[in-house]
């Protein structure tokens, strides 16, 4: 069996970013301790169910994973390879740029971490100011040459479009400052306005560049960053050649993972499960989780039953062809037919052809692919594809 | 049974809408304790719990009463309701047909209005003896001497001794009731004479079939009786016959002649009892049935259709049971390519539309998209051949039109009389010819326009109240066709005329009317992948255009963490729009834009 992606959830952050809707906390040290200890009863329990598989991804995100500290971050990645094995893995932890890391970064980087992602946003003070967020430019290149210092080369780079005041000039400073760090991998998302947030609640929705507005700074930085040497091969993520994130592909390409800690999310074999976000509940039972598909409780146990199975049915083909088509690179026709017999895709290429001709999408003889300019328009895109072909359910 | 009649007064109450008929109706049923305090409350909220059922527990369209007179006699009255706007006149003079005479319901502020004029001389058609009261003394607006004057000024009837009441207050009714045994005078009659009977108005109950109301001109009914329905022809034999009280039907041994009350019969349809038939002894009938019977054609038509075209049956079955009960509307199968399968429905006039529409979407929970009325067009061909349409979809080639004629109404109007300017402007916009002025006193007026029928049913009157403050009121009567230009246009999305975006319009009005669809549709089309020219046109020219750019961006969602659920919602919400949306050719199309356009004016 293929390995393993395993996925972390580190829910404590110093302070909330006003756009931010993940789930997270401002933990004390008893919260981190106990969070820690609730973690690694829940990487033991995983590893129980799933044995003997392996995993070769480990990504630690948040939240802020680095407030844990470089013994709780130890302890935890240590388990993971323990009970995983993590041999020739892509380990990765998330972090905001700040002064000072370069001790942790020599922990992680004994702990065998060879990847960091630093949520940057932008090189413009004046957006990094509007988006709360409390470091500065200068800040994240001296955290990203700590890290190299300390031996971890594989570093990513999060940048926000769409924020108000934006333009595509100030895209290209953020842009050209990320490719002058020479980091080998940017994730760049538009700002979206999430109900329940400050933005929401300040109306910052209206402040933003209007559709048409948000589309074009969207554009041109797929453009800028290819020019740079960035392919896009996600809707949002950009590497150097080679320099793909291996843990988020899985997610991608519909590979089994696993999450630990509340508010994760994990699938194997077809079955989505996740955590409440609720870091009590998750610190009285590590293993506790839900079922995607009711929201009922579901035993570790019954996630690996599934998977044994494996899931082919009308659903999960059209759920693995909607996360496909983030992919620059699209599906594939054989080798979706591998994966869901049952797959036929004669009616594909009547559906997207009006879209093709809008430059929505690319097909060819082996697959279908959306384009930049799709990518914007993805829910219709996909929608429209999928309700092409009569065996696939979204 | 001489002394029966004497002592029977069958009345009606006529009155400008909100000038107080119901109220004072109430307040006649309490002092003539046909119904106590509290039943009057119990019968209300029965309103709201059965509001299914209307009919015979919820508005009791004829109420038989007793009232012991200042004479000293016990009095039978016999109170009709009467519909009170002009889309159902023709039921109004049914009603005053069963009547001999009607008390006239006059606001002490507002005076004479449209519908106060209309049923007042539908009144005087019928040769009532009607009964001026002037309503509401107790408002500090109210000028009673001022609205006597006007009575006898504008009507000609002598008002300066009318009752003047307030029946929300209770004041002076039992002089109103005084004044209808003492001025309408007992029907005649001979109830030995073959049976004649007028249908003035008819429901379906669950239970019991078709409850006719009736108004026994000669002769005599009884339950086993067979009787014929002279307009339709049908045959039926009389189950139970009886009066109708404020709360429940009382049955009876027999109704004679002068008598008001019910009949049934097994009967299965409404369409079997139409208002205005006569009904006679099959095995005696009377020599010739009553006048003025006639089968009430609609004026204007619609389509209608079920947002959910999987719900065309059910459509079906609502327009059927409510035809049960109103005979006035009319509905056949239709096809559009745009909304599918839904109904060709004809109806009296706009009040009648969208109490079926609203009733529809209320009582039988449907989501309805409608297509822009219509009214009957003549058409002559170029072979001679001549020919009615209500349906833009079957507008001939025009080539193949030699003549072409519209229907059109003469409508008055009360304003105040600084509005005059306002309404002029309204009703030359809307091809209008002015008839004339006429004052009532300094400050009121009653205008009189011939208007074009296919110029009123979209907004004219929503168009009227804020042009006035909603001080004017309106009323208009079907007076004729004249010749018209005539011309059909469409609507074009992406290239592809939508039918059920087509209509009739006057040739000159053709060009602005396209340019406000075009820019309407714009406002409701939302974007979407591709963009959507959207072009309305005449004969195959395109006379204006706009364009639904394309969407360039939807909501993005991260899969962060492995969570597809956010990106899944955003799918399904996909999915859901999707279904409120009528797939025409490549574009997608709300059900709101059908409805938006025909508002052109807002």
């Amino acid at each position: 069996m293929s390995p393993l992606g395993v996925y972390l959830h580190v829910p404590f952050c110093a302070s909330k970013c006003p756009y931010c809707d993940f789930y997270s906390l401002a933990g004390d040290e008893s919260a981190m301790d106990a969070y820690t200890a609730a973690a690694l009863a829940g990487i033991d329990a995983a590893a129980r169910v799933f044995a003997p598989r392996r995993a070769d991804t480990l990504y630690l995100g948040g939240g802020t994973p680095s407030l844990l500290g470089a013994a709780r971050l130890g302890a935890l990645i240590g388990r993971a390879r323990s009970a995983f094995g993590l041999s020739d893995a892509e380990v990765t932890v998330e972090v905001n740029p700040a002064d000072g890391l370069r001790p942790l970064f020599d922990s992680l980087a004994a702990a065998g971490v060879g990847r960091l992602s630093m949520g940057l946003q932008s090189a413009v003070s004046a957006e990094t100011a509007f988006l709360g967020r409390r470091h500065t430019p200068q800040q994240a290149a001296d955290a990203v040459r700590d890290a190299r210092a300390a031996g971890i080369g594989n570093i990513s780079l999060d940048l926000m479009l769409g924020i108000p005041q934006q333009t595509a000039e100030s895209v290209e400073q953020s842009i050209d400052f990320c490719a002058a760090l020479g980091v080998d991998h940017i994730s760049a998302y538009l700002l979206k306005v999430e109900e329940g947030t400050p933005f929401a609640r300040r109306g910052v929705g209206a402040l933003c560049p209007d559709e048409d507005a948000q589309a074009d700074i969207y554009l041109r930085a797929v453009e800028l960053l290819g020019q740079r040497g960035y392919r896009q091969y996600e809707i949002s993520n950009f590497a150097r050649p080679g320099r793909e994130s291996r843990h988020n592909l899985k997610y991608w390409n519909r590979e089994d993972y696993l999450g630990i800690g509340p508010a994760a999310h994990g699938c194997v074999g077809g079955a989505r499960y996740y955590f409440p976000r609720d870091l009590r509940g998750f610190v009285e039972n590590p293993a506790a989780v839900l079922s995607e598909r009711d929201d009922e409780p579901l035993a570790l146990e019954a996630v690996a039953a599934r998977a044994a199975k494996g899931a082919t049915g009308p659903e999960a083909l059209g759920e693995y062809l909607m996360l496909r088509l983030r992919l620059a690179a699209g599906f594939d026709y054989r080798e979706t037919r591998a994966r869901f017999p049952a797959f036929d895709p004669s009616p594909l290429p009547r559906a997207a052809a009006p879209m093709a001709r809008a430059g929505l999408c690319q097909i060819n003889e082996s697959g279908i692919a959306l384009t930049p300019r799709g990518f914007l328009v993805s829910n219709a895109v996909i929608a429209r594809l999928l309700d092409a072909l009569p065996g696939a359910i979204y | 049974m001489d002394n029966l009649r004497d002592t029977i007064r069958n009345f009606s109450i006529i009155a400008h809408i909100d000038h107080g008929k119901s109220t004072l109706a109430d307040r006649l049923l309490e002092k003539t304790s046909a119904v106590a305090q509290r039943d009057m409350e119990e019968q209300l909220l029965d309103n709201m719990d059965i509001e299914r059922e209307r009919g015979i527990t919820i508005k009791a369209r004829a109420v038989t009463v007793s009232y012991h007179a200042k004479d000293g006699r016990d009095y039978t009255l016999n109170l009709i309701d009467t519909p009170g706007h002009v889309d159902f006149n023709y039921e109004v003079s049914r009603s005053l047909a069963a009547c001999e005479g009607a008390v006239l319901v006059v606001d002490a502020s507002q005076g004479i209005e449209a519908q106060t004029l209309a049923n007042t001389y539908l009144a005087i058609e019928h040769d009532l003896e009607v009964v001026p009261v002037v309503n509401k003394i107790d408002l500090p607006a109210a000028d009673p001497d001022r609205v006597c004057h006007e009575i006898e000024n504008v009507i000609g009837l002598p008002a300066m001794d009318a009752p003047r009441i307030s029946a929300k207050q209770g004041i002076g009714i039992d002089e109103v009731l005084e004044r209808i045994v003492s001025d309408i005078p007992a029907p005649d009659g001979d109830e030995n004479a073959p049976l004649k009977a007028l249908i003035f108005d008819s429901f379906y109950d669950s239970y019991k079939g078709v409850i006719v109301y009736i108004r026994v001109m000669d002769g005599t009914l009884t339950p086993g009786m067979t009787i014929r329905m002279m307009g339709t022809g049908a045959e039926f034999t009389v189950v139970d016959v009886g009066t109708m009280g404020a709360t429940r039907l009382n049955p009876a041994p027999r109704l004679c002649a002068g008598q008001v009350g019910y009949l049934t019969a097994s009967i299965k349809n409404v369409r079997d009892t139409r208002v205005g038939d006569t009904v006679t002894d099959a095995a005696r009938p009377c020599a010739e049935a009553l006048p003025g019977y006639r089968k009430v054609n609609p004026m204007v038509f619609s389509g209608i259709y079920p947002a959910d075209s999987a719900r065309y049956p059910d459509l079906r079955d609502a327009l059927e049971k409510l035809q049960l009960n109103d005979a006035s509307l009319s509905f056949e199968p239709e096809t559009s390519i745009a909304l599918g399968f839904g109904f060709r429905c004809g109806f009296l006039g706009l009040l009648h539309m969208e109490i079926i529409q609203e009733r529809l979407e209320r009582e039988f929970n449907l989501d309805l998209v409608t297509t822009a009325p219509s009214v009957i067009y003549k058409l002559t061909l170029t072979n001679g051949e001549k020919i009615e349409i209500d349906n833009p979809t079957n507008y001939p080639d025009p080539a193949l039109i030699a003549e072409a004629e519209e229907p059109f109404v003469r409508a008055s109007i009360f304003t105040p009389s600084q509005y005059i300017g306002n309404i002029m402007d309204l009703c030359q916009g809307r091809r209008g010819e002015y008839r004339d002025t006429k004052y009532l006193d300094e400050d009121r007026v009653e205008l009189h326009y011939d208007l074009p029928l296919n110029e009123i049913i979209y907004d004219f009157f929503d168009a009227l109240k804020s042009r006035t403050r909603g001080y004017a009121s309106f009323d208009y009567e079907l007076s004729g066709y004249r010749p018209s230009k005539l011309v059909k246009l469409d609507i074009l999305l992406n290239g592809d005329i939508v039918d059920a975006l087509s209509f009739i319009v006057f040739a000159d009005n053709a060009y602005p009317r396209a340019r406000r669809m075009a820019e309407k549709l714009k406002e409701n089309i939302p974007r979407q992948m591709f963009e959507v020219p959207i072009q309305a046109a005449v004969g195959g020219k395109i006379i204006a255009r706009e364009t639904v750019k394309a969407l360039r961006k939807d909501v993005l969602a991260k899969c962060y963490g492995g969570d597809i659920t956010r990106k899944k919602k955003l799918l399904e919400k996909q999915k859901e729009g999707k279904k409120k949306m009528r797939q025409l050719g490549t574009v997608e199309v709300p059900q709101e834009a059908f409805m938006a356009v025909l508002k052109l004016d807002e």
